[in-house]
């Protein structure tokens, strides 16, 4: 049934028809309006059979959503940003625990400075944390993933991140076609977990394990999201069949085949990117566009198999790995190993920086002449950065850096000082 | 479950690690000897006997007791229970009325018609008691239960000897003390009385017995060389009590001057009392060194008996005695002071002491005599090989308790004779000493008082002067023992351990450790409320 | 027989873990041949450890009063490390570890898990010790008692963190000796805060029901882990468990320091619901806190050359000021 709706609103009745058995709800922008729609269908008796707790924080969020989890049921929260990064200890807890718990993430940029914007340093900070991650490119993607998160999930016995950009997606009226109850209940079996907290069968979870089975334990983490790169195109093959439409799977590909250069990124930045190429196209450029849906498991093969006619690829990621460069960047740089491809690192977005398709269009002109710098800031303002560079050359107690950029490009009122 | 490898565990199985091999020092558990059992003459396990009169079970408690001793409803009146002053509850509130339930049980036995088994095994031997008092019906009893035959024979004309001839009615009931004596008669022991023994040997002879107990009390008042005029009537103690106990009574007089300050004195004094005359202890010492039971003291002076301390008498006439004051010298010794005192008398009573008569024993070559006692070894068997003696006629402290204890350790040992055997004494447990206990386990509970009668009654008439317990009260008493150094089985070791390592093995069987996991902290020795583990160092 | 009835007197009536003079309903769990031994033998905890004892006093009962039907949810700390490394584990219950500070979180989960699943007879304990508690656990903790949560909470406070080496935790007592806490300096030992009284702050929350306990009462630690499974809600239990190697003090004294805690007033035991004291146990034989302190190495500092008397008196005064609030010598306190 199409609909238009709110991108959180279409999450929020997605996370609804999956029944799920308790939920954890506390605000963060911009996540907080998929938990309170989902908290209203509880409260009116919409969802039924459904604990939704609020709780006193994000830490508490996951540890009851750990314990819920342990305890038989199917639960969700979701979070973003400092949020993600308070909860830390128990994302990584509930993988080693392999707990299948689904968790939105609304891609927010991470302080200080504080910004409550969309990039996706959030869910990318929590690359090595076990969970598998799934970015959405679209609202209707994102409600698709959910469905399909609770059934990899749930089979694995893995937690799974849906990540959706803040505000970009999470507060964007679009049309979405929205599935019935039916559909997600013929597509999703009930919820029965691989070990559980029972009287009848009692055992011992989260034991203290040593150096002589820890690597093991480790191992075998990363053997079950291998299982998971092959499971996931199943599920977004056995959802097509239920559902009728493309959604999920490790990677998308558009105009690929013959492309010289290819343009990856993840998310919601994929339509812009992709209005950019079919303008370029029409000018003659040679120019296709990879989409990753699965960053964890990162997809070495597709990643390989997507880029194994172009000549460069950019990585254009909403995030910055201080130091080097990219993030995503580094992971398909070793899925191209030996290829011999050019390669270029663009951070762009960040904080919620409009990525423009003048910009892009500008950026992937001198890619195509392999003019491009390996790491390239898009649309970064070299006049402020360079002057309070500048500043802090000269001057010992410069004062804040954010506060005296925004003073420079005229944000806040001078002061004199 | 297909449980995740490592991080999910099956309940329990830490069974597997042995926690027992970090232990230096072992638990173990032991009996230590109560100090109550330690200090008793006739060697009865008072803490035994208590555990099962605080279940209820007085049956049991009454069997248990009369292994040692068969008189308890006579223990419960007259045992001066020393057991008491050596009870570790005294230090905690007051000791254990051990002598109340003691006479609890003995009386239910009574009440109830409790009976002791019928000996069913004969060992074919003979064996001659001489004296029914409580040595030689002690001995009787032990013996006979040892299969043995036993005759006892006693010059006076009633069963219990000295308890009968020395203890007044007041004390002792005497349907109490027939009840218990009735009770030996009943597994089969033959008894003669008015049958004096003028020669043990010629005795032994013509019944042919194997072996003979000599137990004859000192009923032989002892005399003082008092100046005295013709008419004076100076009589002994024992003798009065005597007469008390046959149709004639004794005539005193109205002012009965009793001169002694032990028990028999006061007994003689208090009888004299109910008999309507007006008592006066003449003593050469104090009170605090009289050899009488103070509480004896106590009650013959609530009852209006009168006592002169530190006086001796000088002089006795037909109506009145002279008496000298005497005082104390640095060493504790009284010394005349020369100051004299006139005291209106109708009778001398003296409580000097008693002699044995031993002319049973003068032919009896090898058996030594020593102060007018018999000396024994520690088998109780005199110089004479197989003849033993006890009670009175040994030196040794003069009770009925003694006696008892005499009579059953002398019954063993002339068991042991008897087979052609040398005894090998058990080794004592290690005592239970106060500071063995964790006393904060026990509830605080004041000992019970036992009903006295009233006193004009105990003034003018001869009804036993100290009640008994009921039940609910002497089951109270018995509950408040400690049962020092031995397992009462309140389940403190078993809960305690940090380890699970102490198996309790159900009612009556204790408990065990499991040194697969005993860690050896020690906390079960702590919190053992009766001292009964104790740490030993673990072997190599 | 009948007449037995009418004596209430039972020798050592309940101070003892058993008596085999009550009637069997009226026995504590724990002497019970057939007890659940939650926390099985075999764990790793150190000789005489209060903790361990506590523990399985707690769960046996809770175990009990739920008919067998119970889940726990266990803090990072000694308790969990010593009960539960692979490959073996001592509960004999269904359990679980996730984290030093979510235990209460967990819990919260679990018992929504129940509840939605239609296992209602389920019942959820969690369990810490006093840093996982009164520290890091304490956002969850509070948080679960405000939301009233159905879940029991179980803390264990050996007054640090020993787990990691006998750090300061907040429920560490002024002068205590621990590893960052050291005696020496002009006030040695730990300063002395405002303190930190988590059932105090539990009651502030109004939940049904908040109890303090010993290791050295077991018959009180049992009721009222009763008395706490009879209510639906949160529920908070702290039970003082010495520890022989925080304390410094010789393993057999475990159960005699805990009851010195209380007999010195240093401790109240006492029982509350919906933010009001109940009750209160009474000091049975009074005793100054110098006869808790000197036989603790932790506080050795205290009576070296020269006796600290103005921080004895402090001590003391802290004992005084708990005896006159939750009136420990008052005869119906008992």
């Amino acid at each position: 049934m199409l609909k238009q709706c709110e991108g959180s609103h279409a999450v929020a009745e997605a996370v609804a028809m999956c029944r799920p058995e308790v939920i954890c709800a506390y605000p963060i922008s911009p996540q907080t309006h998929i938990v309170e729609g989902i908290g209203e269908m509880v409260k009116s008796g919409e969802l039924k059979n459904c604990e939704f707790i609020n709780v006193e924080s994000e830490f508490a969020a996951m540890s009851v959503a750990i314990g819920a989890s342990a305890g038989g049921a199917r639960s969700y929260t979701a979070t973003a940003s400092q949020g993600l990064l308070f909860m830390v200890e128990a994302v990584y807890n509930a993988s080693g625990l392999g707990l299948p718990i689904v968790m939105t993430v609304a891609n927010r940029a991470i302080g200080a400075p504080i910004n409550i914007w969309n990039d996706h340093s959030d869910s990318l900070s929590q690359r090595d944390c076990g969970w598998i991650q799934l970015f959405a490119e679209t609202n209707q993607e994102a409600l698709d993933l959910h469905i399909q998160a609770f059934k990899l999930a749930e089979e694995l016995s893995l937690p799974v991140m849906v990540c959706m950009d803040g505000f970009i997606l999470t507060h964007a009226y679009e049309r979405v076609d929205m599935p019935t109850q039916e559909q997600v209940d013929a597509y999703l079996p009930p919820y029965e977990p691989r070990q559980v907290l029972d009287p009848a069968e009692p055992v011992s979870i989260g034991a203290m394990v040593g150096p002589e089975a820890f690597m093991e334990v480790r191992y075998l983490a990363h053997a079950k999201q291998m299982q998971a790169l092959e499971r996931i195109p199943q599920l977004a093959e056995e959802f097509k069949v239920c559902f009728g439409r493309d959604s999920g799977g490790l990677t998308h590909t558009y105009m690929t085949d013959d492309a010289e250069t290819i343009i990856i990124a993840m998310g919601s930045v994929l339509g812009t990117i992709k209005d950019t190429v079919d303008v370029m196209r029409e000018a003659g450029h040679k120019i296709g566009v990879l989409g990753i849906t699965s960053y964890r498991p990162f997809p070495l093969a597709a990643v390989r198999e997507a880029l194994k006619n172009c000549k460069r690829f950019v990585v254009l990621e909403k995030s910055l790995a201080v130091g080097i460069g990219g993030i995503v960047a580094t992971d398909v740089r070793m899925a191209v190993t030996g290829m011999g491809l050019k390669g270029y690192t663009v951070v762009a977005g960040l904080g919620g920086r409009a990525i423009t398709m003048k910009s892009l269009t500008a950026m992937l002109e001198k890619a195509g002449r392999d003019e491009l710098d390996l790491v390239t800031f898009l649309d970064l303002d070299w006049k402020v950065v360079n002057k309070q560079l500048a500043r802090e050359k000269e001057v010992r107690r410069s004062g804040p850096a954010a506060e005296a950029m925004l003073r420079d490009i005229g944000a806040v009122a001078a002061r004199n000082y | 479950m297909d449980k995740p490898f490592a991080i999910t565990l099956n309940p329990g199985s830490s069974l597997a690690n042995h926690t027992g091999s970090w232990r230096t020092m072992r638990p173990i558990y032991l009996d230590r000897l109560p100090p109550c059992n330690n200090q008793c003459p006739a060697g009865e396990d008072i803490q035994g006997w208590l555990f099962h009169a605080e279940s209820g079970n007085y049956e049991k408690a009454w069997r248990h007791l009369t292994r040692e001793n068969p008189f308890p409803a006579i223990m419960g009146r007259v045992c001066y229970h020393t057991c008491e002053s050596a009870c570790n509850r005294g230090k905690l509130d007051e000791a254990v009325g051990i002598n109340s339930v003691e006479r609890f049980l003995g009386d239910e036995a009574i009440k109830r018609g409790w009976k002791f088994a019928p000996q069913e095994t004969e060992s074919g031997k003979k064996v001659l008691i001489v004296g029914a008092g409580p040595s030689g019906m002690s001995a009787a009893y032990h013996l006979r239960r040892m299969g043995h035959a036993v005759t006892v024979m006693d010059a006076g004309p009633y069963l219990g000897g000295m308890m009968r001839f020395g203890i007044p009615k007041y004390r002792l009931p005497r349907e109490v003390l027939d009840a218990e004596m009735q009770r030996i008669i009943d597994i089969g022991v033959t008894v003669q009385l008015n049958s004096k023994v003028d020669s043990v040997l010629d005795s032994m002879q013509a019944g042919g017995f194997d072996a003979a107990f000599l137990a004859v009390g000192a009923h032989i008042g002892k005399r003082a060389a008092i100046p005295s005029g013709d008419a004076a009537k100076i009589v002994d103690a024992i003798s009065v009590l005597r007469s008390m106990e046959g149709e004639d009574k004794p005539m005193l007089g109205r002012r009965v001057v009793v001169y002694g300050g032990g028990n028999t004195a006061i007994d003689v004094a208090r009888t004299a009392k109910r008999m309507g005359a007006e008592p006066i202890i003449v003593y050469r010492r104090t009170r605090d060194k009289a050899p009488a039971h103070d509480f004896e003291i106590e009650e013959a002076l609530q009852e209006g008996v009168m006592v002169k301390w530190l006086s001796t008498i000088k002089q006795a006439g037909d109506s009145s005695i002279t008496i000298e004051k005497m005082a104390l010298d640095d060493d504790g010794f009284p010394q005349p002071t020369g100051e004299f005192e006139t005291l209106e008398a109708d009778s001398v009573v003296l409580a000097l002491g008693q002699d044995v008569d031993l002319g049973l024993l003068n032919d009896v070559p090898g058996l030594g005599v020593k102060d007018g006692v018999v000396e024994v070894g520690l088998n109780m068997m005199t110089g004479h090989p197989g003849i033993f003696a006890g009670g009175d006629m040994v030196p040794d402290r003069r009770n009925v308790t003694v006696a008892i204890g005499h009579g059953k350790k002398a019954a063993k040992n002339i068991d042991v004779w008897l087979r052609g055997e040398s005894v090998h004494p058990e080794p004592k447990h290690d005592l239970a000493l106060f500071e063995r206990l964790n006393t904060w386990y026990y509830s605080d509970a004041p000992k019970t008082v036992r009903p006295t009668l009233d006193i004009i009654r105990r003034q003018s008439t001869f009804e036993e002067v100290q009640g008994g317990l009921n039940e609910t009260n002497a089951l109270f008493e018995a509950r408040r023992c400690l049962s020092c150094g031995n397992c009462f089985e309140c389940d403190n070791c078993y809960g305690v351990c940090p380890d699970n390592a102490v198996i309790k093995l159900g009612p009556g069987k204790r408990f065990k450790f499991n040194y697969d996991y005993c860690k050896g902290c020690g906390m079960c020795v702590s919190e053992c409320p009766c001292g009964a583990i104790k740490m030993v160092p673990e072997e190599n | 027989m009948s007449e037995l009835q009418t004596v209430s007197f039972y020798q050592t009536g309940t101070f003892t873990v058993g008596n085999r003079l009550l009637k069997q309903e009226e026995r504590s769990v724990q002497a019970n041949m057939q007890r659940t031994n939650s926390l099985n033998s075999g764990h790793r905890a150190c000789q005489g450890c209060g903790e361990a004892l506590g523990a399985r006093y707690a769960i046996d009962a809770a175990m009990n009063a739920s008919n067998r039907q119970l889940i726990a949810a266990n803090a990072t700390g000694c308790l969990e490390v010593f009960s539960t490394p692979y490959p073996e584990t001592s509960w004999q219950i269904p359990w679980i570890h996730s984290l030093f500070g979510n235990a209460a979180a967990v819990a919260t989960g679990l018992a929504a898990a129940m509840k939605v699943k239609g296992k209602s007879d389920v019942r959820v304990v969690a369990q810490g010790g006093d840093g996982g508690t009164t520290d890091i656990g304490f956002g969850c903790l509070s948080g679960m008692f405000e939301r009233n949560d159905d879940v029991l909470y179980i803390c264990y406070d050996n007054e640090a963190y020993m787990n990691t080496g006998v750090q300061r935790s907040s429920a560490t007592p002024g002068a205590a000796r621990t590893a960052t806490t050291m005696p020496v300096g002009e006030r040695p030992g730990n300063s002395f805060g405002q303190g930190k009284f988590l059932p105090a702050i539990a009651m502030a929350h109004e939940i049904p029901y908040v109890a303090t306990a010993t290791v050295a009462d077991l018959r009180d630690l049992e009721a009222k882990v009763v008395r706490a499974m009879s209510f639906r809600g949160a529920r908070y239990i702290h039970i003082l468990v010495p520890c022989p190697l925080g304390w410094g003090s010789a393993s057999n004294d475990t159960i005699r320091l805990a009851r010195l805690a209380k007999e010195t007033g240093l401790f109240p035991v006492f029982e509350a619901e919906y933010g009001e004291i109940k009750s209160a146990l009474a000091i049975r034989r009074p005793l100054p806190v110098e006869d808790y302190l000197r036989p603790q190495k932790r506080f050795a500092h205290l009576f070296g050359k020269n006796l600290a008397v103005d921080t004895i008196a402090r001590i003391q005064a802290k004992a005084d000021k708990n005896i006159r609030k939750y009136g420990l010598l008052a005869k119906e306190a008992v």
